[in-house]
């Protein structure tokens, strides 16, 4: 059945969602932190993830956010076919809101209007907004605001499909490794197998806004988060990159039809504050 | 080890700081980043003076959030250093004597560090709610116009950081993952 939605209302979620998920984590990744101190074998770095958990409740009491780097504004809009938009233009109405929240909200302008030039565009507009047709009669808008001190540490790779399961292992433990303590670890990774080029980056990036203790639909994907991330525990990193046992809390694998030439794999990084949510209109 | 640090420090107090010590700050540190750094560095090349005096002092690279009101600072933590590796020799080469960032640093900034015997210290990434609970006073000192990216000044009282790079060259990072 066809249903009208305002505009409006996607700009109130955006501004509702940048908001509450810069000063509050959701409870499946402030869960996956608190309970890193008990399996982290290093003090130093027991010290460092309690000094985290003590930050959650500080941003969440005080309404600060949880880092200084609140982002640029990631946001994914599935909109049903059944939906017919009225009011402001789509994506002036997820400006409207990315500007209101990091005005009205006291959060960082992190987004500068072009690469070069480098001027800062005061209100953290524009967003980074993917926009996709789904069946039914309902708009879900999701909120993925992304710090830049992971988002440079990520890579895409254009893999040969000889290289396989053991050539996609690599590349993620490469990734890992060189982002070592830049990326603010301990890191949630997000990885893209297959499509093309944009598409595996596109995959990672949806990755990072599944549920961290969540598991990939493909059974091999899914045993590949599991060796993952136990091979980048392994590696010695930890917190804050000071050493330790949790590296990583978790690895999120997304995947899709590829190329008979072709095997892309991207890896996004994310800092521990791996910020999403979710409204369905 | 875990020890009291006042800054500004003699440099012969910092050479008793080894790599993995942590250290709670208290004292006076200068804030800037990506777009301020290139400015002194224009500076430097035109041969002309700067707004602040390095000697002896410390830059934490941070851009804080903006404070609500009636609140000394916004979230505070500390952004990748090596950003600003391309001017670090030549600030720690005029007087800059220690560093708070997060993230590793290049051969020229080891080098600089043992040359001078300065100190990179680690802030905790990630971290920017509690560590602007260690900061008393925060005023901008120049190129307000760059706003989250402008120099500020920070009075900070028991300011968390691990020694990450000591005055001999020690680097944690690289005795926990060395790289490739």
């Amino acid at each position: 059945m066809k249903r009208a939605v305002d505009t409006a209302e996607i700009r109130e979620a955006v501004k509702s969602l940048l908001m509450d998920v810069n000063y509050k984590l959701s409870p499946d990744v402030a869960s996956a932190i608190t309970s890193a101190a008990d399996t982290e074998k290093s003090e130093l770095g027991k010290k460092v993830l309690s000094t985290l958990t003590e930050n959650l409740k500080v941003a969440d009491e005080e309404q600060i956010p949880i880092c200084q780097d609140t982002g640029m504004a990631v946001v994914f809009l599935e909109i049903g076919q059944d939906v017919e938009l009225m009011g402001e233009y789509l994506e002036d109405a997820v400006n409207a809101g990315v500007r209101e929240a990091y005005t009205e909200g006291y959060l960082r302008k992190s987004v500068v209007s072009d690469p070069i030039e480098r001027k800062n565009s005061g209100d953290n507009t524009p967003a980074i907004i993917h926009t996709r047709i789904v069946k039914g009669n309902q708009v879900t808008v999701t909120c993925a605001p992304k710090g830049f001190g992971s988002e440079n540490m990520s890579r895409v790779f254009m893999l040969k499909p000889a290289q396989g399961i053991e050539g996609v292992k690599a590349a993620v433990l490469e990734t890992v490794k060189a982002a070592g303590p830049n990326a603010c670890p301990p890191f949630v990774v997000g990885v893209g197998i297959g499509g093309d080029f944009e598409k595996s980056a596109l995959m990672a990036k949806q990755a990072l806004t599944r549920e961290i203790d969540s598991c990939s639909e493909v059974q091999w994907a899914a045993d590949l988060e599991t060796e993952l991330l136990s091979e980048i525990n392994a590696l010695g990193i930890g917190p804050a990159g000071l050493g330790g046992s949790v590296t990583a809390l978790a690895v999120n694998i997304n995947t899709y039809a590829t190329h008979i030439a072709g095997l892309p794999v991207a890896v996004n990084m994310c800092c521990h504050v791996d910020r999403h949510g979710k409204v369905v209109i | 080890m875990e020890r009291e640090l006042i800054l500004p420090a003699d440099r012969e107090v910092l050479k008793t700081l080894t790599a993995g010590d942590f250290v709670n700050i208290s004292g006076e540190i200068y804030v800037a980043r990506d777009a301020a750094h290139k400015r002194l560095m224009d500076l430097i090349t035109a041969g002309k003076p700067l707004p602040i005096e390095l000697s002896g002092e410390t830059i934490y690279y941070m851009g804080p959030t903006p404070a609500r009101p009636g609140r000394v600072t916004g979230s505070a933590g500390p952004t990748t250093a090596s950003r600003m590796d391309f001017a670090a020799p030549t600030l720690l080469d005029m007087g800059l004597s220690v560093m708070i960032g997060k993230g590793k640093r290049s051969k020229e900034v080891h080098e600089a560090i043992v040359r001078n015997g300065a100190v990179y210290l680690a802030a905790i990434g990630g971290a920017g709610a509690v560590i602007s609970k260690a900061i008393e006073k925060s005023e901008v000192v120049c190129y307000g116009d760059l706003g989250a990216e402008a120099i500020r000044r920070l009075t900070v009282r028991d300011f968390p950081a691990i020694v990450v790079i000591d005055s001999t060259g020690r680097d944690l990072y690289e005795e926990v993952s060395p790289s490739e």
